[in-house]
C-alpha cells in the first residue's frame, strides 16, 4: 500500500492540480428537469456553483397579461406540475380578494381537499426521488405506486391526471362525483401504512443516512436570509406555515400540526416532507367528515359560468352568460393584491395589478422553487460534488416553477 | 395565530415623512419610498426591534407604459416574528435604476436579476447582475409593455412582430459594474 501511495505522490513534490469547470445538465436525471449547473471543481470538491436556469421559460407572466382571468388557470397548472390544484387555488384566492368575494363553504372544503391531495402527490415524488438520486431505486417505485392512487382520485374529480384546472374564480368547476367520498376514505385508510413503509425502507438504510445526515446544513438564520419557505424552511427549525399563520379558506377550522425539524440537513428536509404527508391525511379526513352540502360555485352570473350546462342550450340568458364569460371574461376592480398560500414547495404568492379590465395589467408569480433553488449558494458544508446532488434533490425544485 | 395587526402609524412614525403612505389594499399596507433611500429603509424595516421584517417575499418589476414615471419596483416583505406583511413601492424613471438590496437580504439576488432581465431595471451594487431567464446576448426586455408578445420577427421566429428590436443594445449588453 505504501508503495502505491509513493508512486502517486512522490516525496516533496506537489501534485500538479488545476481547477476544472464541470457542466452538469441541462439534460441530467438528477437535476430534476432542465437545470444546468456550472461547477468549479477542485478535485472532488465544489468551489463554486453557478445555476443557469431559463430552459423552460414560457413567459407565464407576460402571457397572463393577454389572457382573461379564467384563461389563466391552465397557465398556473403548468407552474408546479406535480401539484396543480395548489397553484389554481393560489390564483383563485388572489382574484377573489380583488373582487371582494368568497367561494361557498362547500367549494372551500373541496379546494382544500384537492390542495392537500396535491401536497401529498408533490411530497411523494421527492420522498422517492431523493433516495433515487442517491442510488436507492426502490423508494421511487413505491412512491409512484401511491402517487398513482392520487392521480386516479384527481382524474375522478377533474377529468385530468395532471393539469387539472379545477378551481374557478368563486368556486370550483364542478361538484364532486358520486362515490368520491368513499374512494378518498379508502385512500386515507391505506396511505398512512404506506408512509410507514417508506420510512422503514430509508431510516435504517446506511447509505442513505450517510449521504443525507449532516449534509447540506442550512441554519435558521441562513434559511430566512435566503428566502426559503415551506418544508425547506421548517426543516431548519423555523416554525412558519401560512396555513396556520395567515389562514386562508377553511384552514382555521382544521386541526393539524406544523412539522418542524431542527437539523436543517438533507435528511431533515426529507423527513419533514414525509411527516407532512401524515398531517395532510389528517386534514383530508377532517374535510371529508365535515364536508357541507351547498353550492360549489358562487351565485354571481357576472363571474361564474352557468351551473347547469344544459340550460345553455335552451335558455337565452344562460347562453348570453356563457358566451360573455368565455369571450370577454369579467371586469375586475382596479387595485392590487398580493396573496400567498402554503403550496407544497413553500410560499406561492400571486401579485396581481388590475386596471379594471378583464385581463390583469401585471401578474407576478412568487414561485417558491425559484427562491429555494438559490439556497444552493448558501449551503456551506456540501463540499463534495456527490453531496451537491443530495442537496439539490432535498431542496426539491420543480424546474417548471423555477422557470415560470 | 397571528398577533396584533400592524399599525400603519408605527412605520410612518419610524421614518418621519421619508416615506409616503399609500393606504391598505386587501390586508397589506403599502408605502411609497423614494428610490434613493430604498436600502436604508429596508435595513431599518429588517433590523428595527419593533418591526423585524426579516423575510423578503418578492421583488417585482412593473411597467406602467405610457405613464411617467414609467417603471416601478415593488417589494413584498414579511415579518416572521410579528406575522405582518408590507408592500414597498418605488417609482422609477426611464432608464430605471435603483440600489440593490442584496446586502440586506441575500434572497434579493435572483429576484433582482429577474427584474433586470424582464424590465431592464438596473440594480446598482448587485454582485452579479446578469440575465436569468433569457440567454446572454438577447436584446430588449421582454416583459415591457412595448415588447410584442411573440417577440420580433427573425430567422428563428417567423411568427414574430414586424419591426426592429428596440434600440437599447448598450443597456442590454453593457458590462455591469
Amino acid at each position: 500500500m505504501t508503495e502505491v501511495t509513493e508512486l502517486i505522490r512522490p516525496e516533496g513534490e506537489a501534485l500538479d492540480t488545476k481547477e476544472v469547470l464541470l457542466n452538469l445538465g441541462p439534460q441530467h436525471p438528477s437535476t430534476h428537469g432542465v437545470l444546468r449547473l456550472v461547477l468549479e471543481l477542485d478535485g472532488e470538491y465544489v468551489e463554486r456553483v453557478d445555476p443557469h436556469i431559463g430552459y423552460l421559460h414560457r413567459g407565464t407572466e407576460k402571457l397572463a397579461e393577454s389572457f382573461t382571468y379564467t384563461q389563466i388557470f391552465p397557465l398556473t397548472d403548468r407552474l408546479d406540475y406535480l401539484c396543480p390544484p395548489s397553484n389554481n387555488l393560489a390564483f383563485a384566492i388572489a382574484v377573489e380578494k380583488l373582487l371582494g368575494i368568497e367561494a361557498p363553504v362547500r367549494a372551500q372544503y373541496i379546494r382544500v381537499m384537492m390542495a392537500e391531495l396535491a401536497r401529498i402527490s408533490g411530497h411523494l415524488l421527492i420522498t422517492g426521488a431523493l433516495p433515487m438520486d442517491l442510488g436507492a431505486m426502490t423508494a421511487l417505485l413505491y412512491a409512484m405506486r401511491e402517487r398513482e392512487m392520487i392521480m386516479d382520485l384527481l382524474e375522478m374529480v377533474t377529468g385530468a391526471r395532471m393539469h387539472t384546472s379545477y378551481c374557478r374564480v368563486g368556486g370550483v368547476r364542478e361538484d364532486l362525483p358520486d362515490g368520491f367520498v368513499d374512494k378518498i376514505r379508502e385512500f386515507c385508510e391505506i396511505f398512512p401504512n404506506r408512509i410507514r413503509d417508506y420510512e422503514r425502507l430509508m431510516e435504517k438504510n446506511r447509505v442513505f443516512l450517510k449521504r443525507t445526515r449532516g449534509i447540506g446544513v442550512i441554519s435558521a438564520e441562513d434559511a430566512i436570509d435566503l428566502g426559503l419557505s415551506g418544508p425547506n424552511l421548517r426543516a431548519s427549525g423555523v416554525d412558519w406555515d401560512i396555513r396556520r399563520d395567515e389562514p386562508y379558506e377553511i384552514y382555521d377550522r382544521l386541526d393539524f400540526n406544523v412539522i418542524t425539524r431542527g437539523e436543517g440537513d438533507c435528511y431533515a428536509r426529507w423527513q419533514c416532507r414525509v411527516d407532512e404527508m401524515r398531517e395532510s391525511i389528517r386534514i383530508i379526513e377532517q374535510c371529508v367528515e365535515e364536508l357541507p352540502d351547498g353550492p360549489f360555485q358562487i351565485d354571481m352570473p357576472t363571474i361564474a359560468f352557468p351551473v347547469d350546462k344544459e340550460k345553455v342550450h335552451c335558455s337565452m340568458e344562460a347562453l348570453i352568460q356563457h358566451f360573455d364569460l368565455s369571450a370577454y371574461g369579467f371586469n375586475v376592480p382596479k387595485g392590487e393584491v398580493y396573496s400567498a398560500i402554503e403550496a407544497p414547495k413553500g410560499e406561492l404568492g400571486f401579485y396581481i395589478l388590475s386596471d379594471g379590465s378583464p385581463k390583469p395589467f401585471r401578474m407576478k408569480v412568487r414561485a417558491p422553487s425559484f427562491v429555494n433553488l438559490q439556497a444552493l449558494f448558501g449551503v456551506s458544508n456540501a463540499r463534495y460534488l456527490a453531496d451537491m446532488i443530495a442537496v439539490l434533490g432535498s431542496l426539491d425544485p420543480v424546474m417548471a416553477e423555477v422557470d415560470k | 395565530m397571528s398577533g396584533e395587526p400592524l399599525d400603519r402609524a408605527l412605520i410612518m412614525k419610524r421614518f418621519e415623512g421619508a416615506i409616503e403612505d399609500l393606504g391598505t389594499a386587501h390586508g397589506i399596507h403599502a408605502f411609497a419610498v423614494p428610490p434613493e433611500t430604498i436600502v436604508e429603509v429596508c435595513r431599518v424595516l429588517k433590523d428595527d426591534p419593533a418591526l423585524r421584517f426579516n423575510f423578503l417575499s418578492d421583488i417585482c418589476g412593473v411597467d406602467h407604459h405610457p405613464e411617467t414615471p414609467r417603471f416601478e419596483a415593488v417589494y413584498h416583505l414579511y415579518s416572521l416574528p410579528n406575522k405582518w406583511r408590507v408592500r414597498i413601492k418605488c417609482r422609477l424613471g426611464d432608464p430605471p435604476e435603483i440600489s440593490s438590496v442584496t446586502g440586506v437580504w441575500r434572497t434579493a439576488n435572483w429576484h433582482e436579476r429577474e427584474a433586470w432581465d424582464m424590465y431592464g431595471i438596473r440594480f446598482t451594487g448587485h454582485p452579479d447582475l446578469r440575465r436569468i431567464y433569457m440567454w446572454e446576448g438577447f436584446e430588449g426586455f421582454p416583459q415591457r409593455k412595448d415588447f410584442p408578445l411573440r417577440g420580433y420577427k427573425d430567422k428563428l421566429n417567423p411568427f414574430g412582430a414586424e419591426g426592429p428590436p428596440p434600440t437599447q443594445p448598450d443597456l442590454a449588453t453593457k458590462e455591469i459594474p
